[in-house]
């Protein structure tokens, strides 16, 4: 059964100039015990989505449409108090900026055991303790530390601290905003191998965000490409990075930087993604897509579903035969990115 | 590049912090030490900046980056050690040669969503440090500044409050706010860690350009291996307060030695879930940053451990007879002669009886 079914979701912020719609008809399943990874550039929606499910979601921040079905109730239903006792025991966040998101005023350990004693009261304090040196060995952090305040902890050690906290109520669904952007590779490796143990002992699932590919590669059953808040493609790990169907993806691939090469390039797409205000009717990518027809600036694409990829690109049917060789080539973007104004500079 | 002249000296710096005891810890530690624990945040670190040089620092999360980033610019004062910059020892200076100093030596932090203040618009937050060193032409220099971090146009940023830009934007204003003052160095702590691929990608040529116009020296924190060799002309690599191994970049990245910078450089990824890589399983958990261990910091967790040697003397970071790059390790030869085993406490009863002390590799 899915664990979590996301349909149609629009997201929208209230802003001067009118609502952005910062998520914009996403529609995506969640089995138990699975791991999706959503990528996509800065802007596109990620945190928006993850923020929607939760239920954080700011003030100017609204669900315009669509539902949000957790283990069959509808989230977008619930009140605030029912799904505020969801959080951390059922769905449990690690989010973008730690330092953001832990409280300065508390140490890391009462802010810890505040989460464990709301949602389990009669939780003793020794067990409590209990838990926090468990879940700190599992982060690589020294228990000794646990009475630092925040501002005391290193960058990696305040991300490690959020990990810690969203794993120690166990919970089903785990939402993971660029959960290891400060860690090095190697305490990476061990903590998202330890964090899938842990899954997979208490059959929970995981959306991750993230622009790092190792850590999509290595933890994800399935990715979801993102593009000014839509959908682009979707599968699983190995098709999208050998055979994706979208250009975008085909794009995005270029843009990771590799150790095996001395001075690399490090190329973006060039231009900037559509505003969210007033989006471009036909393909969001359309105006940096260096495949771009007529078709496309008119017309929205409709799912193209192959090889357990769902892309949405009008040309996804031959991008096999023909246009594969012409997207990976990167003669083709340099000459996208020469055809556009506002270029990003390599 | 190198051969250019020394701008700093770094010289055997040490920055350690007291730790919190909270009543579960000092319950638990009953038999107390009756004297406070420090945390050896960085615990003697010594390295020239040249001028024009971009300097790569990296290591694991907590083995001191930041701090020792932040005692350069002077945002820490150092427990012990000292900084020479143009020939002044900044433990001597004078109040107005310190002011020169910060004036000259910026740093940029790790995370853009809390190193601006909230409150304080583009224009104040970029203008700040020209107020607080009395400098005029205000409003030009913001702009140039704003103009270099690719804010454009600069006046449309001007009112704008953190909250109100993207990740990648908060990156610049912070890089703007750091060049104001036209300094001499800048420490960049993971300008982009933060940021997406396609946002990097505009970041790290700024700050390219950065050194290439400016002749900026940058020392730049990452753990990002890929990154560093992509932006830096020498590496120092840090283990737990210390710099293990130290040299050009390409020599480190193809050729490193210490065994702790070889498990990184194996670890990191190539971006292609097709191409396997040889995981490096470090085992055992990072030595104990309050109580030091003897000897070599990285024994617990060493495949290479070559027994007493390294657990009970420390390995100073020296040049070697075999490469280019120096490393703090008892594996290879020093090229000054110097002889580790001679510094032994040569206790026979921990040679000869086979009695290992926890010391032994893997060994939980
Ligand atoms: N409070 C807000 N008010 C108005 N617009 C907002 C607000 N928060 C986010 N947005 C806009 O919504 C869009 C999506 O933002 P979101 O934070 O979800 O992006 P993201 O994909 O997580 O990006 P990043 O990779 O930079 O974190 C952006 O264009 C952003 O400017
Ligand atoms: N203000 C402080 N008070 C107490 N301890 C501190 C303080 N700042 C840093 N530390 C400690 O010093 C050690 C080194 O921290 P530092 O921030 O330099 O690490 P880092 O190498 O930058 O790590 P990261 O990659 O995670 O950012 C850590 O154990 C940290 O908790
Ligand atoms: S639909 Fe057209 S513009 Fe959009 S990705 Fe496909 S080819 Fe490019
Ligand atoms: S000194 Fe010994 S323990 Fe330390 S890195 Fe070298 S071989 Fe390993
Ligand atoms: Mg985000
Ligand atoms: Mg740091």
């Amino acid at each position: 059964m899915s664990q979590l079914e996301v349909e149609d979701l629009e997201v929208y912020y209230e802003t001067e100039e009118g609502p952005a719609q910062a998520v914009d008809g996403v529609s995506f399943e969640v089995e138990e015990g699975e791991n999706i990874g959503i990528v996509g550039e800065s802007g596109c929606g990620k945190t928006t989505l993850a923020k929607a499910i939760i239920g954080i979601l700011p003030d100017a921040g609204y669900i315009n449409n669509g539902s949000i079905n957790f283990k069959g109730d509808d989230l977008t239903e619930m009140t605030n108090a029912q799904r505020r006792r969801l959080k951390w025991e059922e769905i449990s966040m690690i989010a973008q900026s730690a330092m953001n998101s832990l409280d300065p005023v508390y140490t890391i350990r009462e802010q810890i055991v505040e989460a464990i004693e709301t949602h389990r009261p009669g939780t003793g304090r020794v067990e409590s303790g209990e838990i926090v040196t468990q879940m700190f060995e599992l982060v690589g952090l020294d228990p000794e530390r646990a009475d630092d305040y925040p501002h005391q902890f290193s960058g990696g050690m305040r991300q490690r601290a959020m990990i810690a906290m969203a794993l120690a109520l166990e919970p089903s669904l785990m939402l993971a905003d660029e959960p290891t952007t400060a860690l090095d590779v190697i305490m990476q490796d061990q903590i998202l191998k330890r964090m899938s143990s842990i899954q997979e002992e208490i059959n929970s699932s995981m959306l991750v965000i993230t622009h790092d590919v190792s850590v999509v590669a290595e933890t994800c059953d399935r990715v979801i490409v993102m593009y000014a808040g839509k959908i682009a493609e979707e599968g699983p790990v190995e098709e999208i990075f050998n055979q994706p169907y979208h250009p975008y993806t085909i794009g995005l691939k270029r843009a990771f930087p590799n150790i095996r090469k001395s001075s690399q390039d490090l190329l973006s797409i060039s231009g900037y993604p559509p505003e969210l205000i007033d989006p471009p009717q036909g393909c969001r990518f359309a105006e940096r897509c260096p495949m771009a027809t007529d078709r496309c600036r008119e017309e929205e694409p409709e799912a193209h579903y192959e090889n357990g990829l769902r892309s949405y690109c009008h040309y996804a049917d031959e991008i096999d035969t023909e246009l594969r060789p012409y997207a990976d080539d990167p003669g083709t973007w340099d000459q996208a990115a020469a055809a556009t104004d506002g270029g990003v500079e390599e | 590049m190198s051969g250019n002249e020394v701008l700093l000296e770094v010289d055997d710096l040490k920055k350690h912090f007291k730790v919190n005891q909270g009543w579960i810890a000092s319950l638990v530690e009953s038999f107390g030490r009756g004297e406070p624990d420090y945390v050896h945040a960085v615990d003697g670190v010594s390295f020239e900046l040249r001028e024009g040089e971009t300097l790569g620092l990296a290591g694991e999360s907590g083995c001191g980056k930041t701090t020792t980033g932040m005692s350069l610019v002077k945002l820490h004062d150092p427990t012990a050690g000292d900084i020479v910059y143009d020939d002044t020892r900044l433990s001597e200076a004078s109040d107005a040669e310190i002011k020169q100093f910060r004036q000259n030596a910026q740093m940029i932090f790790q995370d853009p969503f809390e190193s601006l203040n909230p409150r304080m618009t583009v224009y104040d937050t970029v203008a700040e440090p020209l107020r607080i060193h009395d400098i005029r032409n205000e409003t030009a220099r913001v702009q140039r500044a704003l103009e270099f971090a690719e804010l454009l146009p600069a006046e449309h940023y001007f009112d704008q409050y953190p909250h109100e830009l993207s990740g990648g934007q908060r990156q610049r204003v912070a890089i703007a706010r750091a060049l104001v003052l036209d300094p001499d160095f800048i420490v960049a702590d993971e300008p982009v860690s933060m940021l997406d691929v396609s946002l990097r990608a505009g970041v790290l040529s700024l700050l390219d350009r950065m050194t290439d116009e400016f002749g900026l020296s940058v020392v730049y924190i990452s753990h990002d291996l890929s990154l560093l060799r992509h932006m830096c002309d020498r590496l120092a690599i840090m283990y737990m307060g210390k710099i293990v191994e130290k040299g050009p970049t390409d020599q480190i990245i193809e050729n490193p030695q210490h065994p702790y910078t070889q498990a990184l450089i194996n670890a990191v990824p190539v971006p292609d879930p097709a191409v396997g890589r040889e995981r490096v399983e470090l085992q055992g958990e990072v030595g104990d940053v309050i109580d030091i261990p003897t000897g070599c910091r990285f024994k617990n967790r060493c495949s290479e451990y070559i027994g007493d040697v390294c657990d009970q003397v420390v390995p100073p970071l020296e040049a070697k007879t075999d490469f280019e790059q120096d490393v703090a390790c008892h594996l290879y030869d020093s090229a000054e002669g110097y002889d580790p085993y001679q510094e032994m406490t040569g206790s026979p009863s921990a040679a000869e009886t086979g009695d290992e002390p926890e010391s032994t590799p893997a060994d939980d």
